[in-house]
Formats: C-alpha cells, structure tokens, sequence
C-alpha cells in the first residue's frame, strides 16, 4: 500500500500508547459493550492487552468488531491509553484482511444514501417504515429489521437555504456552518433551526457545500476511503476564507474534524489541523458566547420536564455538558440529564443485525429513564444517537438548539 | 539416601545439558539429567533470545558464524515450536562503519550465511520504526528462540527414549572410583533428601560453572569465565524483525522481537561469579543508547524487565583476562581423560544456545568414543517433542487461542493471555514448580504488570487445588514477586515506574504480604542462587 507523505503510520502513534496501561482495568469497568454481552471481550483486552500480540496484517482476534466505537474507555483511562482508537485501527486492519461486508460499505457512505434516496424520499421513507422490506434488508443486506432509519427530508438542506436566500450580514461576525450529511437530507429543520439560532446571536451563517467528514468509513475500518472523504471536506470548509469558526451540529462529525482524523486516521495535514482548531460543538459555541456576555438571552418560558442525554462522542471534544448549560436559561424548562451512558447504536454499530440486540441492552437504561419520564421530547445532540432514542421509546427526540429555537419564539 | 543406576549422568539443566539427555537417550544409553534449580534458570534462560543467522561471526569467529547458519535452519525445522523465524536484517546506522558492509557481505558470501541487500526504502516499509539514517540494509535468515520451549522440548523428546530429568538435584559431591567419575551425590531441594547416582560416565554441561562441578571432581583449573550481559525487554515489539547493527560486534547491537517484547542486547564484563550478577545502571542506560540507534525514541518506550546473564567463556590464554567479548565464543570441551588422568568426566563449555544440538551431540560422540560404544547421534533426524507438526511460533497464538476459548476459561495472566487451565494442567504435571517456574514455562507475570495482578491469582488457584496449603501459596507468591523485583528496580523510569507504584500499593497497601502467613518448605535452592 502506498501512502501520502501526510499520513502518519497511525499504530505508530496511537499504538505507543498502550506503554501507558496499568492493567488497573476503569476501562473495563466503563465500557457499556462489555457491561452487556461476554462476546465483546473488554477494552483493556482488545486494546493494549491484545496489542502486543498484533502484527497488523494477521487478524485473530475477531470479537474486536463487537466494540462500538464509542469512545468512553480512551475518555476514562487514567494513564493516556488510547483504548478506542487502537481498537479502531486493528479493526481496520482485519476488514483489510477479511474483506469488507456489502452492508459495511453502503451505510458508511451516508451522502450516497442520501443523494440516492433525495429524490425518491416518498418510496424510501414507506420503504423504510415496512416491515417486510425491512425483513428483506436484514436477510440480504444485514441491517437488523428494527434498527433506527433516518426519515428523508422532501426537500435537501441545499435546496431549503436556496429558497431562504443569503444569511444576513451580522453584528457579530460571519460563521461556517459545517451539517455533516444526515442534515442535508434528513435533519433539514434542525440545521435551518442552528442557523436560525445563530443568525438571531448576530452571526453571518455561510453554508459551503460540503461532503461527508468520512467518520462512518473510519469507524466501519475504511481508512483509505475515510482519508479521501476527510480531506475533501477540508478543502470545502476552507474554501470561505482564513480564520473563520466552524460551527458543528453534529457531536460525531466536529469530533472527527477536532481530533479523530488525525488521531485515527493518521492524517498528518496542516489544513486539517486548522480546521480542527477552528471547528466548535454548537453548544460549546453558544456557552463562549454566554461566557463572554454575548448571547442573548431574550428567551420566553417553556415549561416542560425533559431528559438530556449527553452522547458519548461528546466526551471526546473535552467540553463537558454545554447543552445543559445551555438549557438552563431557559425559563420553566427542567432538563433532567439522562444518567446513562450510551444509548448504544454507536454510529452504524447499532445497525447491524449482529450487534443490534447488543446495542439495545446498552441503551436499555436510558430508554427506561426517557420512557419513566414521559416527556414530550427527549434532547440529545447527536441524530444517529436521537433516531436510536425516539425508534426505541417512540418519544421524538430533538437537538438542544430546538429548544433555544423555541424559547427564542423562532418557532 | 536414595540410589539411582544409569549409564549417563548429564549436570546442568540448560539447552546444553537437555540436548545431550536427549542426544544420549536416543543412541540407547540411559541418561539422566540433574539440575541445581529449574531448567533453563542459568544462562540459556537469560539471554536475548536470538536464533543466531551467523551474520553477527562472520568476521570474528568464521567457523562460528557456519555452524549457525545450519544450525538455525535445522532448528526451524526440528524445533519449530520453540522457534519463530522473525527474519533479520543487518543495518548500517550512522554511527557505524560504513566500510563494513562490504566486508560483512564477503564474510557471509564465505562463511556460508545466507544474505541479501534489500533496498533501504523497503526496510523501512518493513520496520517503520527503523532509524530512517540507515544507509544500507541486509536481510538475513535470524529468528527469536523460547529458550524455555527448546529445553522442554528436548526433555519431552528424551523421556519417550527413557531419559529423565531431575529438577531441584543439586550436586553436592562427584563420586570417583579411583581415577574414574562414578557417578554424583545430589541434595533434593524438594524432598530434603540426598540423591546417590551411579553412572558409568559423568557430562559436565554447567556453563559458567563448569569449573565449580570440575574442582569437585578433583580436576582443577578449569577456568570458565562468566561473561556477564544484561539485556532489558520492551514492552512490545518496537520491531518484527530481529535487528542487528552492521558494525563489528560491540554493545547493544541488537534488538530481538521475541514472545511478546523485543530484547536489546548486550554488554559484556567479566563477573566474579555467576551467581552474582549486576544489572549497572550505567548499562541500562547504555541499552537505551545503543536502542535508540536503532529505533529511534526507544528511550521514550517501556522497559519492562531487565535482566543479567553468564556467558560461559572458556579462558583463553591469547587475549586479556577482561576481554571477555574476543574469548572465544566456539565451544570447547575438555577431556578430563586427557587432561586431569580423570576418566570417566568430559566437560562441554562456550558455545551459544543456537549451537547447541551440534554441541550436544559432539560431546556425545567424544563420550560415545571413550565408551567404545558406536552409536550415530539422530538429533538432526526427528522433530522435538511438540514440534511434529513444524508449525512454529508466531506472536499472535496466543490470542488467537484465547479467541477460541476465553468465553469457556479464566484468563489468570492477563500480559501474557495464560489461562486458568494452561495453569492447572501444569501444577497437576509438576506439583512441586514454584511460581518462576511456571514462568519459565507459561510466561507468568513476563508481561508489563511484572506479577503485580497474576500472582494473586496463582496464588488462590495453587491453594485452592491440591497444591499447597495457605502458608505454603503465600511463601510461592512472595517469593514469585522478590524476584520479579530484581528485574525490575534498575530500570525504573517513564511508565514502568507507574506500574510499580500500582503493583507496590496493591501488594503491600492493599494485601499486605509481607505480614503473610509462610511456610518454610518452599523448593529450595542454594542459597547463593537468585532465582
């Protein structure tokens, strides 16, 4: 294989650090995979444990695949082991040997999906919602019969800001509103709702066209095409202008962008990196700007009990819990944060026929939590993490910015 | 006193010493092997574990350098199970001599070692960790050798022809019958009884105490001198591949992928003795040095033990007596016939655990001779016990057999993926193994927590079967961990001082052991031997 200059041997650098473990084993006593199911083997095992015994091109150990990808053993070690991440490069490794599944291939490309289904959205959605179709795609394709599917918007996020015209010059400045896929085709409310939101604290919104970060090949072990995909929309969100922030609706994608394409993937680009640096979580956005006395707080009361529930990936910007905070302001909301720690769909993981039921048990104590509470919504800022939520407890489940879209009287 | 009969008595239980238990038994004398302590505990235990292409003598021991060569092929053959053939490579570095490549690839083109110059840019695609200041590259057929396998295996191969093994049989006296060895007298260290060994002749294969065993034969001035080298294991692989510098043989040129970790290796001082050995700070640090040459940021990387081990260098008169790098590296052996008017004794020295099959059986034919009896040695005929199938080591089975069964069995040794039955099924075999011992043959504790989870484990399990009663598993562990601690305390920097902290605030903050109840009987052992 050959590689770029800019690409990093990624085990040399993630998988240094596994001099770091201690055996103390908090990894292990985190990890909602292996809380649930004896098949996922643990992440101190599959990480720095099996490590040692890996030469990259030899795969034996194939219960690794049943890791999720959610992050939260790299986020609870102590010592700096980067538990995920080498799990995600040994993965690649064996789908490299062993051969990539069909399904594996089709939904880590979610622009491909989209565009595809864009035009036909009536035919895919009934599709979707059918049983028997559904039935159908477990047994050729592998994605389990009750597993969350995106519904597709009638109309693209393009063709919706085509209609709305030009963001307004701002008071405060101009933003780069970075969507990530799932809101050009099936999150296009939320994402006008974040431009709303932020257009209302004064910022200039621009929308380039953008692609897929690549975060779905990455996690589904195609790092090549991944790298293809990440530097594509490097290029796209630097195409506005030096220096401009980057604002992310997507908790999963911004991460990608912050740290996992250089982390995981290895992409050593002076680009990406500043991409990276200039890339924020909504949230984390509109909390600087609360900090700094910025945002407008004209907000009027909702008064509703929800639960909030926090996603893992979340964890790995380093920024605590800005929707909570966020929340708060709003006059009569009561924001429950959800205490469980993942919902357990992980991206595509959940998906999967073979790893549904395991994805169900480990969000089977936040589904009792938002079910007990009877809510009119549940608030998560992550939609793979919000379909996963709603499709298990039917409560809708929305981004926090949709309750400060509302409270603003935007909605 | 018990009494034994045998044709053969083989002292020493080192790779030497097991192939000529095994070498004899398969020429039809009945052989019996009695060693100090555990097998592989002196220097074939201690060594980096390199499987020798020759590369290394081409130049300062040519004849060396061709017995290597085919005996390293024959080895990944017949001992495949002790045996990985990792390949090597060759590299001039910055620091070294570029003049020498030259001369390195006529001295292999001579000596009969395979050898091949590959292109700088593919070594590094290969080793991508490599010093990327390497200037030229050349593959040779190097491999990492389980010492404890290979010992094991010659031991397992010698019992099907009726040859025996005695453990913790340290020899107190060599009999004579005149001008005859008859036979030695060994302390039990298990039992506590005394051992009397009849034999028609005696092998001295003690290594670096050879002299010791001569002196009480009455043979005297069989100097043996303990070249000492430490070498410091890595907590993984920095390299697939054994790495040698291209440089005339010096310290710290190379670095072995063996098991699980990869071993920089050596230096080279003259001891006192060999059951004394150091392990200098000064040395450790030089390791790092010399493996930074080849790995850059190796010395940033986890040391996860260190350890110090015995060359048996013969004395000799042609170079200085502190010169123990240029002593020969040949084996010698002595014909205490000969030499001393003693028959019945011949002495076996030098050498290197990569040679040791052709040792064993040159020793063999030299006792056969003075036996009178005319048997051919059929070591290079027959795999060892274990490898039948050819199939040789490769640094992922263990995971791949903790795939197949980790749902069904405990995992004890979390490192190096030992599981609860691979334990008991060797305290059913030797009851009697100490904690190292299980070491030596199943990887306890070699991994990077050093004993600091595992030896509980090992503890509770030997207790809870017929092993040992409570005080009698305390007394194992503790020891087990006093020695994992001579490995450990010289090369305490970056995170191998992390897990120590753990490791100490679990066995002495949280179990207290030191204040454990302890037998007394535990195998014994001289008490000059560390373990």
């Amino acid at each position: 294989m050959t590689r770029a200059d800019d690409v990093h041997d990624p085990p040399e650098l993630m998988r240094d650090s596994l001099d770091h473990c201690v055996k103390c084993t908090i990894c292990e006593t985190q990890c909602p995979v292996a809380a649930v199911t004896p098949l996922f083997a643990g992440p101190k095992y599959v990480g720095p444990q099996a490590e040692r015994y890996r030469t990259g091109d030899r795969s034996v150990d194939h219960t690794l695949d049943y890791c999720s990808s959610c992050g939260i053993c790299t986020h609870v070690c102590p010592q700096g082991v980067k538990i995920a991440e080498i799990n995600s490069q040994a993965r690649a490794a064996m789908k490299k040997e062993r051969g990539m599944p069909l399904r594996d291939r089709i939904i880590s490309r979610p622009t491909l999906m989209g565009r595809i289904s864009a035009p036909i959205y009536p035919i895919v959605n009934w599709t979707l919602g059918f049983r028997p179709a559904r039935k159908m795609m477990q047994a050729v394709l592998g994605i389990h019969e009750r597993a969350p599917m995106p519904v597709s918007a009638p109309r693209t996020l393009r063709r919706r800001l085509k209609k709305r015209g030009q963001s307004p010059p701002g008071s405060r400045g101009t933003v780069i509103y970075f969507h990530g896929c799932s809101a050009e085709y099936y999150e296009v409310e939320n994402s006008l709702k974040v431009i709303d939101v932020l257009e209302h604290n004064g910022y200039r919104v621009l929308t380039p066209r953008q692609g897929c970060c690549g975060l779905p090949l990455q996690t589904n072990g195609l790092f090549d095409d991944s790298r293809r995909y990440v530097r594509r929309l490097v290029s796209q969100l630097q195409a506005p202008g030096p220096g401009i922030p980057i604002i992310s609706s997507s908790t999963s994608c911004g991460l990608m962008l912050k740290r996992e394409a250089h982390e995981i993937l290895g992409v050593d680009d002076p680009s990406l990196a500043d991409i990276g640096s200039r890339t924020y979580d909504v949230c984390e956005f509109l909390l600087d700007l609360h900090d700094r006395g910025e945002l407008r707080t004209d907000f009027q009361p909702v008064p509703e009990r929800v639960p909030y529930h926090p996603p893992c990936q979340l964890r790995g910007h380093g920024v605590g819990t800005p929707a909570l905070e966020l929340m708060r302001l709003i006059p009569g909301l009561e924001v429950e944060e959800s205490g469980a720690v993942c919902c357990g769909v992980a991206g595509t993981y959940g998906l999967k026929k073979e790893k549904y039921d395991v994805a169900m048990a480990v969000g089977a104590p936040l589904f009792e939590k938002v079910r007990g509470m009877e809510p009119p919504v549940a608030v998560c800022d992550s939609e793979i993490c919000r379909w996963q939520i709603s499709t298990a407890t039917e409560v809708p489940a929305v981004h926090p910015v949709a309750l400060l879209h509302r409270a603003y009287g935007l909605s | 006193m018990r009494s034994l009969e045998t044709d053969v008595v083989v002292i020493g239980g080192g790779a030497t010493g097991a192939g000529v238990l095994r070498d004899a038994s398969m020429r039809g004398l009945r052989t019996i092997l009695v060693e100090r302590v555990d097998l592989g505990q002196g220097t074939t235990g201690r060594f980096h574990g390199l499987l020798h292409s020759g590369g290394r003598y081409v130049i300062s021991d040519p004849h060396s350098a061709t017995e290597c060569a085919q005996e390293t092929d024959l080895l990944s053959r017949i001992a495949a199970d002790a045996v990985e053939m990792t390949g090597g490579l060759f590299v001039t570095t910055p620091h070294d001599d570029p003049e020498y490549a030259d001369t390195f690839v006529a001295g292999c083109h001579a000596t009969g070692v395979p050898v091949e110059e590959i292109p700088v840019a593919q070594a590094l695609r290969e080793e991508p960790r490599l010093n990327r200041g390497i200037s030229r590259a050349f593959r040779v057929n190097d491999g990492s050798v389980d010492a404890w396998r290979l010992i094991w295996g010659n031991v397992r191969s010698a019992e099907a022809y009726g040859g025996r093994a005695l453990t913790y049989h340290w020899v107190t006296r060599v009999l004579r019958d005149g001008d005859r060895v008859s036979g030695v007298v060994c302390h039990d260290g298990i039992s506590g009884e005394d051992v009397r060994i009849e034999a028609g002749f005696v092998i001295n294969a003690t290594g670096a105490w050879a002299g010791q065993i001569a002196t009480m034969a009455g043979c005297h001035g069989v100097e043996v001198v303990p070249g000492r080298g430490i070498m410091i294991a890595m907590n993984h692989r920095l390299v697939g591949q054994v790495i040698n510098r291209c440089d005339p043989p010096g310290d710290g040129d190379i670095l072995v992928p063996v098991r699980t970790v990869c071993v920089i290796g050596t230096t080279d001082t003259r001891a006192d003795s060999p059951d004394d050995l150091a392990i200098p700070r000064d040395e450790v640090q030089q390791m790092l040095d010399a493996g930074e040459v080849l790995v850059p940021g190796f010395r940033q990387a986890r040391a996860v033990h260190a350890w110090a081990g015995a060359r048996p260098l013969v004395r000799d008169s042609r170079v200085s007596e502190s010169d123990t790098r240029h002593m020969s590296r040949g084996m010698s052996i002595m014909d205490h016939r000969e030499r001393d008017g003693v028959s019945g004794l011949l002495t076996i020295a030098g050498g290197k655990a990569t040679t040791y099959r052709l040792m064993a059986k040159n020793i063999v034919d030299a006792m056969c001779a003075q036996m009178g009896v005319d048997r051919p040695c059929r070591t290079a005929d027959e795999p060892l016990a274990g490898s039948e199938s050819g199939v040789g080591i490769a640094i992922t089975d263990r995971l791949r057999d903790r795939e197949a069964d980790r749902l069904d069995d405990q995992i004890i040794c979390e490192c190096e993926l030992m599981s609860r039955t691979m334990l008991t099924s060797l305290l059913r075999d030797r009851p009697s193994v100490a904690f190292d011992d299980i070491r030596r043959q199943l990887r306890l504790g070699m991994g990077p927590c050093q004993g600091g989870f595992c030896a509980y484990r090992t503890a509770g399990i030997a207790h809870d079967g017929e092993h040992g009663d409570i005080a009698r598993a305390n007394g194992l562990m503790r020891m087990f961990l006093t020695n994992r601690w001579i490995g450990l305390h010289s090369i305490l920097f970056g995170d191998q001082v992390r897990q120590a902290a753990l490791d100490d605030w679990i066995a002495r903050g949280t179990l207290d052991v030191e204040h454990l109840p302890e037998a007394d009987a535990l195998p014994s052992r001289p008490a000059e031997v560390e373990a």
